[in-house]
């Protein structure tokens, strides 16, 4: 946000509050929405029932009972446990989710924070999460936890780099890792000449796009990438010891992490909150860019989940090929094309 | 103080909401919850069975080369970066230099694919 927003003057402090306000709802608004939506609803329509329908109007107070259940339950930490450890996971994850969010521009000024490298902030601070990971797996003193936490850092450390690498290409058509700068990109960008739509970097960088979603499902440990925590053979992996609340804040933690890594797709891949046919500075952004840029997170969600749903859990050895052999290597080709591309044209 | 640094102290910020959100719904939740320990909770969940040996048995970590060919390729990352930002200036001096980068490198990834270093086993 800069200094005056919507003609109102704010002083620093206001701003810092006001940003902190947002910066919850930025978390957890996305998650409860991605959880209901797609989780309760879309999941229940692909399995050809109908999920929650008792709390609330089609059961859209399922997620508030859901939290009123955890708040009752007991808090559960093995005797064997490494006790200081075990009760910091869940901070280090959730710490990673919300400094993830702050780099996520929602109009021309409505933005957490503004530095250069913001893309790259977004791609270190998201690896935070694998600590938290690995000392949720170590600190429970449970084999389960130890294979799945071990699994975890494994699989991260292989899809890191996809990530990172996927990104590239839209850095080179940006020429800036400023997120604003990219947004902005895209919405003065032409095609060939015509710019009417602006230039959504999906168009040129589709391989990129679908590299990163790939990517981001692995970095969520979500089905077909959920080896960490396959209930079939670890219990729930790094998560088996957790129980109530402190269990909720992983759960928290890796729906917000979707949300916000489904906006950051839709921010670099589809135009973030500008929409064709305005002027990217008008003032109106600042009132629609908030929900443009949720329909659109909404919309890139929408693919991840229905991956989720619809593919088998790959073997462990497939999800390292898969990244070392493919995905590594197509994101360098994808490089050197981008780079070509730009300085041909 | 300049706009530069507030913008890392609103990363500060946002990591002191982050322990304080946790922070406050643990907290909420100790206040709610029942506490009925006994010794049989609190040992650890293997399916049922009772425990055996020790807990943070020694187990195989396969990847500690993958683990340092992440580090070769985030390290080629770091220097990506930069170059991208500003392909526009050093146009094809620019792009040759990086497209003999990215091939090394890529040897390197082909070389220990070659080696079979690349096969979970």
């Amino acid at each position: 946000m800069s200094s005056t927003i919507l003609a109102i003057e704010l002083a620093y402090w206001q701003q810092t509050g006001l940003r902190a306000l947002l910066g919850i709802v930025a978390v957890l608004l996305p998650a409860g929405t991605l959880v209901y939506l797609f989780l309760f609803k879309m999941m229940s329509f692909m399995q050809s029932r109908l999920g929650p329908m008792e709390a609330g109007p089609y059961g859209s107070l399922q997620l508030l009972a859901e939290v009123g259940k955890f708040l009752q339950k007991e808090d559960l930490i093995p005797a064997a446990a490494d006790r200081v450890v075990f009760k910091l996971a869940p901070f280090v994850v959730l710490i990673s989710t919300f400094l993830l969010v702050l780099v996520i521009p929602a109009g021309p000024d409505l933005w957490f924070i503004d530095i250069d490298t913001g893309i790259f902030l977004a791609l270190a601070v998201s690896s935070i999460s694998v600590i938290g990971i690995l000392m949720a797996g170590w600190a429970s003193a449970n084999k389960y936890s130890l294979i799945g936490g071990l699994r975890a850092a494994g699989q991260l450390v292989a899809y890191e780099l996809p990530l990172v690498l996927a990104v590239m290409g839209v850095v080179i058509q940006a020429g800036t890792l400023n997120v604003q700068g990219i947004v902005m990109a895209q919405a003065s960008g032409e095609i060939f000449g015509w710019g009417g739509i602006g230039n959504p970097f999906i168009l040129t960088q589709f391989v990129g796009f679908a590299i990163f979603l790939v990517a981001v499902q692995a970095e969520l440990t979500q089905p077909p990438f959920d080896m960490p925590v396959a209930e079939s053979e670890l219990v729930t992996g790094y998560l088996t010891e957790y129980s109530g609340l402190r269990f909720l804040m992983f759960f928290i933690g890796e729906f917000a992490t979707a949300g916000i890594f489904s906006a950051l797709a839709a921010t670099m891949f589809l135009g973030g909150w500008y929409v064709p046919g305005l002027d990217p500075t008008d003032n109106l952004f600042n009132v629609i860019g908030p929900l443009v840029l949720i329909g659109k997170m909404v919309l890139v969600a929408f693919l991840i989940f229905w991956f989720r749903f619809t593919y088998p859990r790959f073997r462990e050895d497939q999800l390292q090929q898969l990244a070392w052999k493919f995905l590594i290597p197509l994101s360098l080709v994808n490089i050197v094309a981008t780079g070509v591309l730009k300085v041909v044209f | 103080m300049s706009d530069y640094l507030r913008n890392w102290l609103t990363l500060v910020v946002f990591g002191g909401v982050a322990v304080l959100l946790v922070g406050t719904f643990l907290g909420l939740g100790s206040l709610l919850r029942p506490s009925r320990q006994t010794t049989q909770k609190m040992v650890a969940y293997e399916s049922g069975v009772d425990p055996q040996g020790d807990m943070w048995s020694q187990s195989n970590i396969r990847y500690y080369v993958f683990a340092l060919m992440f580090v070769l390729f985030d390290v080629e990352a770091v220097f990506i970066f930069p170059w991208a930002t500003r392909l526009e200036v050093y146009d094809v001096f620019g792009l040759v230099e990086m497209a003999i980068f990215i091939f090394i490198l890529a040897l390197g990834l082909f070389y220990a694919w070659r080696k079979g270093l690349l096969r979970w086993i």
